[in-house]
């Protein structure tokens, strides 16, 4: 076997996993908080305000990037899920269930900051601009596969048909993508085209590209550990865990206390 | 338990350490046993002991958790068993709608039939001639059983696996489970059949599994068979029972 | 041995579900009734107008047809897991998908093919333009299989469960979006005289692609929820 099969393989193991993860997990909070709060202040104090828009175009240093992540976050699902469909591999379905609730919550904000924007842009919440109408229906596509998740009780059983699901939706989203664009040009309502052929300042772009490096590891933080807690779930009967737990009981002051979870 | 020596080809089915769980609870296994040709093995287990969960591993509709197993000599996948089996499950898979007849034509139609039968000689193998163009709706409970059990006997297959085969069955019914189990036998084929112990498969007593946990493998206890699920050992089926009969 | 040709296993599938539809046969009529009430519940609510419903009539038709599609979905499979065929079908030693293509074609025809021969009645009943009605009846003949199509993929997910129909509905109607967009875009531009082929084009192009691939996920789906 070739090294980085084996190391491939060791990875996929749920306690070695279970124990990289736990080691990775704060540096992905921490370093999200870094950058998110540098990312923050560089947009919402440095950036100047835009010619158009005044101060309300701020919001895009949240907007954007939860967008970006929301798609990022259906893709890396899918991507689980076919792993864990084709070579059935435990952690990889854990891993795609993980990232559902944490990129639908991404899809979500995407949503309620558009909605935000649009009050003092278009003058009304909503607005069946082409971009909103394939984020409502993404949010769509993760409810879904949320719901049909939590409808099946045999934990390995739902994650498998749930990323089977994450897998036709994924075939879906760019279709969805290209059908609504299509829809709106034949519906010509009241677009406001935000991101023209006009570049954007460098002023503005370091605190979105920061932003985006804060949400991924926000991202992968939260994955990391509801994964971990999913991996605790699923091999519940096996003695990695009960040497955990029996650990974890041991009391407070022993060193694993940093990275515990809840059972 | 071991194959016997004597026979040269492989069995027709063999499962090695085969195990199933269920939400990390353990089902039943782990298990060892041969299925040759010209065999009837009966599956004994309280209810809830994982015989129904077992034979739809073997039919290949349920993935294995742990083990192995191999139909005739080769690994098991759904598509290389689907041909050479035929199972019947609690679920008898007969269409409410449909006549008895109408019902063992559709099989025929999907699965084929076995030489020298034929969807009428199959209904008057289990004794409903007379019943061809009554709605299976209207059948008894055992009288449905039959029918399904007609399916079986149609289906050109060497492996039966038979979910309490003998339920809901009169006395008359369990004979003639009995007889088409042995002239299945007869014929070469083979067949694994649960029950909890309340019938028995009377002429030749065959062969038989116990599935009751801490009844498997006596001295094995392997670190999943001490976790608390065995509390449902009553180990009933700690009798002797595993004696390796041959049905002839 | 006599095994089965593939072909008469498909045969006989597709003969013995034609007879249970027709022995069932009063049911079969329940996707119309239901989708011409829901059409009369669009003056009530709107008011009778004419310019108002010609100008939603195509619109209102598709949506209601794919709603009463959605609502016959669950029935593929349903009674056939229920007693047990569905595994029959399963061990049978034919191609799965092939069999299960064989069902989603019947239901098809006996649940969507008269909603689509009633639409332009529907149609009427909102004062559909008359140029609009044969692009409706086209969309619909391109849109409705793909909704079989990817409904029974959906529905495969679900079978195991008891009260499946709400997670069900939300599974499939994401998945429609793109289909009703086309389909009712198509019809929306005919109403305005502008060009509509390219949209029926794509459903027609969907459909293909549907028509290969849906039945081998559908049986991947099945093996996921029957284990």
């Amino acid at each position: 076997m070739n090294i980085l099969t084996l190391w491939f393989h060791k990875l996929g193991s749920p306690p070695t996993f279970y124990r990289i993860a736990g080691w990775l997990m704060p540096w992905c909070y921490g370093l999200a908080l870094v950058t998110g709060v540098a990312g923050l202040y560089g947009g919402l104090v440095q950036a100047p305000a835009d010619y158009q828009q005044g101060d309300a175009y701020r919001i895009i240093f949240i907007h954007v990037p939860s967008a970006w992540m929301g798609l990022f976050g259906y893709f890396f699902m899918a991507a689980n899920a076919f792993v864990a469909l084709v070579w059935r591999i435990k952690l990889s379905e854990v891993l795609a269930m993980a990232s559902a609730p944490a990129g639908a919550s991404f899809t979500f904000i995407t949503l309620v900051t558009g909605s935000l924007w649009g009050k003092p842009m278009w003058g009304t919440w909503w607005t069946w601009d082409a971009r909103l109408t394939s984020e409502l229906v993404l949010l769509f596509l993760y409810l879904g596969v949320i719901g049909l998740y939590h409808a099946i009780e045999d934990r390995r059983q739902a994650a498998r048909a749930a990323g089977f699901l994450a897998l036709v939706g994924v075939v879906n989203v760019p279709i969805v993508h290209f059908s609504v664009n299509w829809w709106n040009t034949l519906h010509q309502g009241s677009t406001v085209r935000l991101f023209g052929p006009s570049s954007i300042v460098p002023s503005m772009l370091w605190p979105l590209l920061l932003m985006a490096i804060a949400t991924h590891l926000w991202f992968f933080g939260t994955v990391l550990a509801r994964t971990r807690t999913g991996l605790l779930e699923v091999d519940g009967g096996k003695d990695w865990v009960r040497r955990i737990v029996l650990a974890d009981d041991a009391g407070p002051s022993a060193p694993a206390a940093s990275e515990r979870s809840h059972v | 338990m071991h194959a016997s020596p004597d026979h040269e080809r492989p069995p027709l089915l063999e499962a090695r350490g085969l195990a199933f769980a269920r939400n990390d609870e353990p089902v039943f296994g782990p298990l060892d046993f041969a299925l040759h040709a010209g065999e009837v093995v009966l599956i004994e287990g309280d209810n809830g002991s994982g015989k129904t969960t077992l034979l739809r591993v073997l039919s290949g509709l349920l993935a294995p958790g742990e083990g192995e197993i191999r139909l005739q000599g080769e690994p098991l996948t759904l598509a290389a068993i689907a041909p050479q089996v035929a199972l019947l499950s609690h679920a008898n898979g007969l269409k409410p709608e449909l006549t008895t007849l109408e019902n063992l034509r559709f099989a025929a139609g999907l699965n084929g039939v076995r030489p020298g039968i034929s969807p009428p000689t199959a209904l008057a193998g289990v004794g409903l001639s007379g019943y061809e163009d009554v709605p299976t709706r209207r059948l008894s409970a055992g009288q449905k059983k039959r029918v399904a059990l007609a399916r079986v006997l149609l289906a050109p297959v060497a492996l039966w696996l038979l979910d309490e085969p003998y339920a809901n069955l009169d006395l008359d019914g369990i004979n003639l489970v009995n007889r088409l189990l042995e002239n299945h036998a007869n014929r070469g084929g083979a067949a694994l059949i649960t029950s909890h112990g309340a019938y028995a498969y009377t002429s030749g007593r065959p062969r038989s599994i116990p599935l009751n946990p801490n009844a498997v493998l006596g001295g094995n206890s392997s670190s999943d068979a001490s976790e608390p699920a065995a509390s449902k050992s009553i180990s009933a089926g700690a009798a002797p029972t595993s004696q390796q009969e041959r049905v002839r | 041995m006599t095994a089965a040709s593939t072909w008469s296993a498909c045969a006989a599938l597709v003969r013995r579900d034609l007879i249970l539809v027709w022995r069932r046969r009063g049911d079969a009529l329940n996707p119309v009734l239901f989708a011409l009430m829901v059409i009369a519940l669009f003056p009530l609510a709107l008011g009778p107008e004419p310019e108002v419903l010609r100008r939603i009539a195509a619109g209102v038709v598709f949506v209601a047809l794919l709603i009463a599609g959605l609502l016959a979905l669950d029935t593929l499979f349903r009674s056939d897991y229920e007693d047990g065929s569905l595994e029959q079908l399963v061990l049978s030693p034919h191609p799965l998908s092939l069999l299960l293509a064989c069902k989603i074609g019947v239901h098809w025809l006996t649940t969507a093919l008269p909603l689509i021969i009633v639409a332009p009645l529907l149609g009427e009943l909102l004062h559909l333009p008359a140029e609009v009605r044969w692009v409706l009846v086209g969309a619909l003949l391109l849109a409705t299989p793909l909704l079989s199509l990817i409904g029974a993929v959906c529905v495969a997910l679900t079978v195991g469960m008891h009260r499946s129909g709400m997670l069900l509905a939300l599974l499939v109607l994401p998945l429609y979006v793109p289909i009703l967009i086309f389909g009712a875009g198509a019809c929306n531009a005919a109403a305005l005289a502008l060009p509509h082929a390219a949209p029926l084009l794509w459903l027609a192009a969907a459909l293909v692609v549907a028509l290969v691939v849906a039945p081998l996920a559908c049986a991947a789906a099945l093996r996921i929820s029957l284990s």
